[in-house]
């Protein structure tokens, strides 16, 4: 399944190229114009002969990754976060760095050297390292620049009862489902972009909304989920397994109204489950979007997944499924009723 | 241009956030006479605009440095005259204790930030930093005549003749980013004598310090094809690593994240190597917090770069810099905008309809 | 004006249900104005084209609909409903308040056992609607908003009410209308939504109206309170003329212009710098290429509590301001 491959790309904020061009040619049979802005966002249009407003549909391609700052001395790479990452997620991961892929791990100072108050801190990402076995700078010069990115190394599985493991499923769920519903036909421009820069502030939304200037705007996410031990229910944001999640109001933006109720009469049509997104925290693309210009009704429906923005993350088959089914019926009800 | 001069003139000016406008008189006179166009937009961005050698349409590149400082704001004004005051940008309030000011109200009144002497101040208390509430300006005049001179909303700005250092280092206040404005007028010097295909647009913008808000409709107004913020950087001192300073006399530092588009990046980079200009280079994944987080997004995007010029002790009255940095900015600005040409430009946006 | 403002703020409008709020405004400022319109954010627009000779400008007041509010997260099998904040508010604020949903289901809101008050958290907060489970969940779904439920209250010159935020603005700006003062200038009045979560309606407001000056009407603090944060704002004392906020600083000629018409037509005003919150002037002179703004605030006690408290000598004063600056001819 493209899932895989676009959980395995490289595509960290601020360097999507890979993960680009993979979605570039999966996509590229199925639509009439497929592009790249200046900020590096994937544009992809179809039904272009039809004199309706477009509609905008997207997805973010880049991770949150690390960013190397400094070479030490003896080979060892300083690193800077890029985007959302708990320090508490870091140590001990395995890394790669750079497009072509440097092994190397994240290390600090071992916990038998640590005072006592020092093992019960959270060790700041400004105190690790990755080691990727260069024995002194100039060795490590040889492969790696400052300013190169380092990604976690986390194959795609399927695993335990219909489970998809893997790392950036925040946002290649949504980049897979955009893929999955190009392949239809609307009688409406629709205009599926591929964005960048979404995890540094939702910076490639910003731009090219401003380009298309849609009347709809629907924003695919992969969102969190705290359905796990130690967490009581009224706060788990979304369930795995509870179908899409629908956003009513984050960070960024509150759901257009009218969307909101379409989609949720589609689902119910279609006896395809929905749950809410339970939670007002962060914000996606759907804030500028919705922001644009003069104004752009938009929404946000998510494929819930455990542990996001860390090494490796878990999302139900079932609701990347379910989800791929209820914005493919949103489309195609936007195409036969209008909106 | 004389470094040293302007920057004398350029600090030693007023020019808290908002309130520009003597800064951007300095920038305007110095300019003058080496390009086609001075203007000002609607929040006070300084535009001086440079046409291009090349045939129309030509690219055109926005250079942006801000002009604003952090300073004072008057709050209220006690019984006894004392004015009590907020910040405008980031300021921290420990390095205000003692300080000389000066209240732009209906006249320039010298003031200090003054504390209870030492032996009043009981031992436990000698520890806990001072907050911005604890702080307060003495004019040195009476309630009733403070009222008549001074208004709740003045501005106040630090007093700090600029001082020469050894060698060739300056300290002031607000070379931060007056540095950059300084490397601004060096470059467009330069692009008398050096042909450029493109149209040059050298903003000094306003309120940087308060949310990059200069720039936000100055990229806007202009639409360019590409942007460069030119602003400072954290300078190397004890106490600070290698892995997060860039070094005072090395050159501008050419940085590389996502506010910076790639392609730029690395056409600065060669520029430098090819001319020999210093450089470094500076990391920053996300936000820079310069003008470039703003015209990176502004309308369909706009492809930027960042260059930072080495500064310790950033936003306080002592900041402290080096000429050569400031040239070697202004010859690397140059030098960067002869090479941008139409092909250049056109390259950032491309059709992938058909496999390559 | 108090009908008014009562009207105003007893309906009901958290950001993104600010619906009945427009509705009530509609009614108010029909015949008052030349055109109407709602954009797809759900500001109301309100255009005057100018009564008077002379040159003027595309002028747009903003005052914002919505209020706070808080916003349904999950509802338990007892019928207990977990919420978040809707705008800037503290668990401290909230402990037994009143609350109303759209359908005028009324609750209150308790807190789980805590042993300290610094244990009290957004989290430990319920909303009792007093009724079953399954009676809850038939009345309220994930996402509903409620606000606080308080009826207007004066006291002499005093008004206390809960969403003076900004139904205050609201109804200074209708009031403008209704005196139908000449102006050479085309006057947009915008209502605008989502102000309590980021300043969003006069975001696209703005650049849909395109306006040469921008002129906000919001409440700030005051410092005339016991032992409050030092700031030179009183309640009574006048409109206040904005200097600064975190989203302005205000432009300097339109400033001067406000703090000049009040001068020469001798109405109390004052001259405000408030250290946190901002208004839709910090939308909308970003907008576009730049629009020179200013704010006239209404000192306003108790802001984002159900018991807000501004003086009508201040709100009068404001829309006195207003039709005197608008009178003449600008120059910016």
């Amino acid at each position: 399944m493209i899932l895989q491959q676009l959980s395995e790309a490289y595509g960290p904020s601020g360097d999507e190229g890979p993960v680009r061009e993979l979605i570039a040619e999966e996509v590229r049979p199925h639509v009439e114009v497929l592009k790249v802005d200046s900020m590096g966002n994937l544009i992809a249009a179809k039904g272009l002969a039809s004199s309706r407003p477009p509609v905008m549909v997207c997805a973010h391609m880049d991770e949150v990754a690390l960013m190397v700052s400094w070479i030490e001395e003896n080979g060892l790479l300083r690193f800077k976060k890029v985007g959302g990452i708990d320090d508490r997620i870091l140590l001990s991961r395995a890394v790669k760095v750079g497009r072509k892929g440097v092994h190397g791990v994240i290390g600090a100072k071992p916990i038998h050297l640590q005072r006592p108050a020092e093992r019960k801190s959270v060790v700041q990402s400004t105190d690790m390292f990755i080691d990727i076995g260069a024995t002194d700078r100039s060795e490590a010069e040889k492969v790696v620049e400052p300013g190169d990115y380092a990604l976690f190394d986390t194959r795609f599985e399927v695993t335990g009862d219909g489970m998809l493991k893997g790392k950036a499923l925040d946002d290649r769920v949504g980049c897979a489902i955009l893929c999955e519903v190009l392949k239809g036909d609307y009688s409406f421009p629709l205009y599926a972009v591929f964005t960048v820069q979404e995890e540094l502030g939702l910076r490639g939304a910003t731009v090219a909304a401003y380009s298309i200037s849609p009347a709809l705007g629907l924003v695919l996410e992969g969102t969190t989920c705290a359905d796990i031990p130690g967490t009581e229910e009224p706060r788990w944001a979304t369930r795995l397994g509870g179908g899409p999640a629908l956003s009513v109001m984050d960070r960024a933006s509150i759901a257009n109204k009218d969307m909101l109720r379409r989609l949720r009469e589609v689902a119910e049509r279609e006896k395809i489950p929905y749950q809410f997104r339970r939670t007002t925290a962060s914000g996606n693309d759907a804030g500028p979007v919705s922001l644009t210009r003069e104004g752009v009704p938009t929404a946000t429906v998510s494929v819930p997944c455990r542990y996001i923005h860390s090494a490796a993350s878990m999302a139900s088959r079932s609701d990347f499924e379910n989800t791929v089914n209820l914005v493919s019926a949103f489309l195609a009800d936007l195409s036969q009723r209008g909106y | 241009m004389n470094v040293e001069e302007f920057l004398r003139a350029a600090t030693e000016a007023s020019g808290v956030s908002g309130h520009e406008a003597s800064v951007a008189h300095i920038y305007e006179e110095a300019l003058r006479g080496y390009v086609d166009d001075l203007r000002r937009d609607s929040l006070g961005n300084c535009i001086a605009f440079k046409a291009g050698d090349g045939k129309p349409p030509r690219p055109r590149i926005m250079f942006a440095a801000h002009m604003d400082e952090i300073g004072l704001m008057v709050t209220k004004i006690e019984e006894r005259g004392f004015l009590r005051f907020t910040t405008v940008g980031g300021i921290d309030p420990r390095t205000l204790v003692g300080a000389e000011v000066t209240v732009h109200g209906r006249e320039r009144l010298r003031g200090i930030i003054g504390t209870r002497p030492p032996h009043l101040i009981p031992e436990e208390e000698r520890t806990r930093a001072y907050k911005l509430e604890d702080l307060f300006i003495d004019v040195g005049i009476d309630g009733d005549r403070a009222e008549q001179l001074v208004s709740v909303g003045d501005v106040v700005t630090l007093n700090r003749p600029l001082l020469k250092l050894c060698s060739d280092r300056l300290a002031g206040k607000a070379l931060d980013d007056r540095a950059g404005v300084a490397a601004l007028v060096g470059a467009m010097e330069h692009l008398r004598r050096i042909r450029h295909e493109a149209d040059i647009f050298a903003v000094a913008t306003v309120q940087e310090e308060v949310g990059l808000r200069g720039a936000v409709v100055s990229s806007y107004g202009l639409e360019p094809d590409l942007g460069v913020a030119v602003d400072v950087g954290f300078g190397d001192m004890p106490g600070l690593g290698e892995h997060e300073t860039i070094k005072l006399g090395k050159g501008p530092a050419i940085v590389r994240g996502g506010t910076v588009h790639p392609r730029l990046y690395e056409r600065l980079v060669e520029t430098a190597k090819q001319h020999g200009v210093k450089w470094q280079r500076e990391v920053e994944p996300a936000g820079s917090g310069t003008d470039a987080w703003a015209i990176q997004v502004s309308r369909s995007g706009v492809p930027t770069a960042v260059l930072s010029i080495p500064l310790r002790f950033m936003h306080t009255s002592v900041e402290t810099l080096s000429t050569s940095d400031v040239r070697e900015t202004s010859r690397l600005l140059a030098l960067f905008a002869a090479g941008v040409d139409a092909e250049f430009v056109r390259g950032f946006e491309y059709d992938l309809t058909t496999a390559q | 004006m108090q009908e008014l403002i009562r009207e105003l703020t007893e309906g009901y409008g958290p950001s993104g249900n600010e619906e009945r709020v427009r509705t009530m405004i509609q009614e108010h400022v029909q015949g008052l104005v030349d055109e109407v319109r709602t954009d797809a954010l759900g500001n109301l627009i309100c255009v005057r084209r100018p009564t008077a000779p002379g040159s003027g400008l595309k002028v747009m007041l903003s005052a914002h609909m919505d209020e706070i509010g808080f916003v349904v997260t999950h509802i338990d099998d007892d019928g207990f409903v977990r919420f978040d904040l809707v705008g800037g508010n503290s668990p401290f604020r909230l402990l037994g308040q009143r609350v109303a949903f759209a359908d005028g289901t009324v609750g209150v809101i308790g807190t789980e056992k805590i042993d300290e008050i610094k244990d009290l958290k957004l989290e430990k907060l319920f909303i009792d609607v007093g009724m079953s489970g399954e009676g809850a969940k038939s009345h309220i779904t994930i996402g509903d908003m409620a606000t606080y439920h308080r009826p207007m209250e004066t006291s002499g010159d005093r008004v206390i009410a809960k969403a003076l935020d900004d139904r205050i603005g609201c109804a200074i700006l209708v009031e403008f209308l209704r005196r139908k003062a000449p102006s050479p200038h085309e006057i947009y009045c915008v209502f605008t939504v989502q102000e309590e979560v980021g300043l969003r309606g006069a975001t696209t407001a703005a650049f849909g109206v395109k306006p040469d000056l921008g002129i906000a009407v919001d409440v700030t603090s005051t410092g005339d309170t016991p032992k409050a944060r030092t700031m030179d704002v009183k309640l009574g004392k006048g409109v206040a003329i904005k200097m600064k906020d975190r989203s302005l600083i205000a432009h300097p000629r339109v400033k001067d212009l406000l703090l000049a018409t009040a001068e020469d037509r001798d109405i109390p005003h004052q001259r405000e710098v408030l250290e946190f919150g901002g208004t839709d002037a910090g939308a909308i002179h970003l907008t576009r290429g730049g629009v020179p703004s200013g704010t006239l605030s209404i000192p306003c006690r108790y802001i984002h509590t159900p018991s807000e408290m501004v003086d009508m000598v201040d709100v009068r004063a404001c829309v006195d301001l207003l039709e005197a600056t608008l009178a003449r001819e600008i120059t910016l």
